[in-house]
């Protein structure tokens, strides 16, 4: 039974622009993984919010494998299966947590020396760039503080 | 770049030029783009875009017929909620070439042959009512149509095949007569008066044992919860009553009925509807949601009452809307707040119990819960001023008549409730409510408020939940979730076992090996033993119990802590729960430890069975036990077994299609060597199937080890929820009190909950259940809740 292309749309499960600068391998072989990929990275959160937090919400999507937390480190969440990652993609990605608005973006996985977080001081990338005193995220962004 | 870029769809000339330059796939793309997107973003009217269509792809047919009548139909299939527009758009094209319109109907009838073939009833639904409503555009002659209809309505004659057989077929047809009813009644209304009241005599001698277990209220006021099919009869009688008059139904074909009534009709080729066969999987019947009348409403426009043919309409389409778009929320939101005719009805009232339906549909939700929070989330993005008011009165509703409501729905509202709240920084007005607190804690309100606040807990913290209720509600507050620590301090040192925490701990700080801890272990006395055990390994509850309060009291910090100490123990705790009895210790004490904190257990129980430290089994018979009895009905003790059961179908699964995988792997080998022509077949085959054969047959063995394992929870669940609930049962008739309290409600709910949530995986299992459980001994009211269950594919 033919299905039309024009319906299937699924926006918020594709992958965005972003590419991680330290992935061991090419442009081809990273979009691969990510598009296989069950893990996902939470920015945004705040630094107050804790990891059972994350797993009741994730847990809405399906069943959480692992989380990663870390003070400015890489916080991840890792389900069993795709389906249950692509579910949080489009369900979870861009709502509130701990009143924040949380985002998902996928995840090449978990390896050795992805423990931090896209900005170059290893934190958010919005934190970088941050101007106003934001006390759930460390205060002054990086850029002032240097 | 952009001479060469595709122009909209209401520009009939142009594609004639560029046609003759660009690939065949960019052309077919195209014309599904063209035919999928027709009208939308649009300046020009409806009408002009479909006129401006037809010529399009009537020009296009000598080249790209069969890739139009396959986009037609796909829409025919899957678009329900644009079913007049593409009606039209076949009528149109009908007039223009009278034999596209003969293969249209051929190959829409070819296609609903393989529908019904494959199960696919819902589309076969919609093709029905597609071929309907082209009698209306004079595409397929009336009586044609009637005598389909004639051949639908016979089924419910036969001899064998279940009754959701005989339930699809009449559903076919009265939900196919909003659209045509008018025109077959008036062409054909002596054979249509025939067939209605062969509908309605099935009707009326159709058992409906089904419905308790699927209706959201058991009460039937404020609104009566009907089985669907009742619903629509009275709906389509009403229709009658009014002389076929419909007035909701966009139907474009009106405006070119000038030309339409021109064009030579086809007739529809004789339908026999295939017979019953033993893989056919019939929809499971329904009961009609309704929370809203128009009294609901007060301003604007008036709501169609619960028999119009209007309110019918209204609710397919905002159905077949969300199906269409469920993955993108913003888009869904749109397209729902853009109904056409909207400003006829009170289109957030229509939207906010579609979605609640949808929501609290027994047996299951059509799309996963969380995606209905997140789209009401964006509708009151997208109508700020309106759509969260009808939400809070929704709940509110909600919240009064929880006394009749479904526990399986409350659980539904209740997680809605506490995750929608999350999002607004929980502002709701609890005062509304302090009703609850002068009532018992384990009535529907209070108790829905106290899992709320729970619920509301875990995606925040302890201090929030306290800060955001007034002072009266404290009774209901969750309780501060911290660990239980038997042993804190010197305090506890008459506790048998004691000293040796102490032992253990700083083992546990001195990375000591398994065998040290262990060797430990050994000093603990056994209170269920008299004489001395020299071997000391049989179980040893007081074991279990200092070694794990320990453990979880030191890796008391995270989720991550507890994982991390379960991890690296794994050994010693493998070897202590090594019996039945021993994993229902652990899990006891994991409990004591950490009952203010329901969510850990939930956590802690889930990675023990992943790891294999306790079986799904044992956590079936630490529920139902005398332990637990006091915390049977509360939320999270049915997350945890609803949680247990899906991971062992889960594992089932897994494993069959490892099996599955391995065969399809062997018969590749076997056809590949026949392709090959290899001489030496003979001599290689055993060389190379050999290890996949073996493969095989141990996953065979796994797979029914694992079956096995599967069909014995059940049985533990079931035999559990029986012992139970005939001894409430008998306890109260002997003691001459009324055995309908809150508890009772309660639990043959989850009994009822358990099969409506696992009825897939059940039904395997039926001749075991009925044969060993529900005999004819039970007492009834167990018994009917079975009954009740396989009335649903019957």
């Amino acid at each position: 039974m033919s299905i039309l292309n024009a319906l299937r749309s699924d926006s918020y499960v594709d992958i965005s622009q972003y590419r991680d600068q330290h992935f061991k391998g090419n442009r081809y072989e990273q979009e691969k993984l990510l598009k296989m990929s069950c893990t996902l990275y939470v920015g945004n959160l705040s630094f107050y919010t804790t990891e059972e937090q994350v797993y009741e919400l994730f847990s809405k999507s399906g069943d959480v494998k692992r989380i990663v937390m870390g003070l400015d480190k890489v916080k991840k969440t890792a389900y069993y299966t795709r389906a249950d990652s692509e579910h949080a993609m489009r369900f979870i990605n861009g709502t509130r947590l701990d009143d924040r608005i949380i985002r998902t973006d996928w995840d090449a996985g978990f390896k050795e020396g992805r423990q931090y977080g896209r900005g170059k001081s290893g934190g958010q990338v919005r934190d970088e760039y941050r101007q106003d005193y934001d006390p759930a995220r460390g205060g002054y962004g990086k850029i002032i503080k240097k | 770049m952009s001479r060469r870029r595709h122009s909209d769809e209401n520009d009939g000339g142009q594609p004639h030029k560029r046609r003759r330059t660009s690939e065949p796939i960019e052309i077919e793309d195209r014309l599904e783009s063209l035919i999928c997107r027709v009208g939308e973003k649009s300046t020009s009217s409806l009408e002009s875009n479909l006129e401006g269509l037809a010529g399009v792809l009537e020009a296009d047919l000598p080249n790209y017929k069969n890739k139009i009548l396959r986009i037609l139909c796909t829409v025919a299939r899957l678009l329900p909620e644009k079913l007049t527009v593409y009606s039209t758009l076949v009528g149109l094209l009908n007039a223009r070439n009278y034999n596209f319109g003969g293969e249209f109907v051929e190959s829409m009838i070819r296609q609903l042959k393989e529908t019904l073939k494959l199960n696919l009833y819902n589309e076969a639904l919609y093709l029905v009512r597609f071929l309907s409503d082209l009698v209306n555009c004079h595409v397929i002659a009336a009586p044609s149509m009637v005598a389909m209809f004639e051949n639908f309505v016979s089924v419910v004659q036969e001899e064998d095949g279940p009754q959701v057989r005989c339930d699809w077929y009449v559903y076919a047809v009265l939900s196919s007569l909003p659209w045509v009813g008018k025109e077959l009644y008036e062409k054909k209304d002596v054979e249509m008066e025939r067939i209605l009241n062969q509908i309605e005599s099935y009707l009326k001698r159709r058992q409906k044992i089904h419905v308790p277990m699927l209706q959201v209220w058991t009460a039937e006021k404020p609104h009566p919860q009907e089985e669907y099919l009742d619903c629509l009869f009275a709906q389509v009688q009403k229709m009658k009553k009014d002389r076929w008059q419909e007035r909701h139904i966009l139907r474009p074909y009106i405006a070119f009925d000038s030309v339409l009534c021109e064009a030579l009709q086809h007739n529809l080729p004789p339908f026999t509807p295939p017979p019953h066969s033993e893989d056919a999987v019939y929809p499971m019947p329904k009961v009609v949601f309704r929370m809203f009348d128009y009294t609901d409403a007060p301003e604007g426009p008036v709501m169609p009452g619960s028999h119009s043919v209007e309110r019918f309409v209204i609710e397919e389409n905002l159905h077949y809307i969300i199906k269409s778009h469920w993955r993108e929320r913003k888009t869904c939101a749109a397209q729902l707040l853009s109904y056409p005719g909207k400003n006829k009805i009170p289109l957030n009232y229509h939207i906010v119990e579609v979605i609640f339906g949808e929501l609290f549909q027994l047996p299951q939700p059509p799309h996963i819960d969380v995606m209905y929070t997140t789209l009401l989330i964006e509708l009151c993005k997208l109508q700020p001023g309106s759509l969260p008011q009808v939400l809070a009165q929704a709940t509110e509703m909600m919240y009064t008549r929880l006394d009749t409501m479904n526990t399986t729905c409350i659980d539904r509202f209740l997680n809605w409730f506490s995750h929608h709240l999350s999002n607004f920084q929980f502002r709701w007005s609890w005062d509304d409510w302090s009703d609850c607190l002068t009532q018992d804690l384990d009535k529907p309100k209070p108790k829905f408020v106290r899992e709320v606040l729970e619920k509301s807990m875990r995606l925040s913290y302890h201090q929030r939940i306290v800060d955001i209720v007034p002072a009266n509600f404290s009774a209901l507050i969750p309780t501060n979730p911290i660990f239980i620590y038997k042993y804190m301090d010197e305090s506890s040192s008459s506790l048998p076992g004691y000293a040796v925490t102490i032992a253990i701990s700083n083992a546990i700080i001195n990375r000591s090996s398994n065998d040290e801890i262990l060797t430990i272990l050994k000093d603990v006395p056994n209170p269920n033993q008299e004489d001395d055990d020299d071997e000391g390994d049989s179980f040893n509850p007081l074991k279990i119990d200092v070694f794990l309060q320990t453990l979880l009291h030191m890796a008391a910090k995270s989720f991550s802590h507890s994982f991390s100490a379960l991890a690296k123990f794994h050994e010693v705790l493998k070897i202590l729960t090594d019996s039945d009895e021993g994993k229902l210790h652990i899990l006891r004490v994991v409990y004591e430890a950490w009952r203010n904190h329901p969510q850990m257990i939930s956590v802690l129980i889930d990675k023990m069975i992943r790891t294999q430290i306790v079986d799904c089994a044992a956590v079936a018979n630490w529920i139902f036990s005398p332990d637990m009895a006091h915390d049977f009905t509360r939320f999270y003790v049915w997350e945890i077994l609803h949680s247990t059961v899906r991971k062992m179908n889960k594992h089932v699964q897994k494993i069959q299609k490892e099996l599955e995988t391995a065969k399809e792997k062997l018969e590749k080998q076997h056809s590949r060597r026949k392709d090959s022509g290899d001489e030496e077949e003979d001599k290689n085959s055993d060389e190379e199937d050999g290890p996949l054969e073996e493969q095989i047959e141990r996953l065979q063995e796994k797979v029914e080890s694992a079956q096995s394992e599967q069909k014995n929870l059940f049985l533990v669940i079931f035999q559990r929820f029986i012992m139970m609930l005939t001894e409430h049962l008998v306890r109260c008739e002997t003691g001459g009190v009324d055995f309908n309290t809150p508890w009772y409600k309660n639990c043959i709910e989850r009994l009822q909950q358990i099969f409506l949530m696992h009825h897939q995986t059940i039904q395997q299992y039926m001749v075991t259940l009925e044969n060993l459980l529900f005999t004819a001994e039970l007492d009834h009211h167990i018994l009917t809740v079975y009954r009740q269950f396989c009335a649903l594919q019957m």
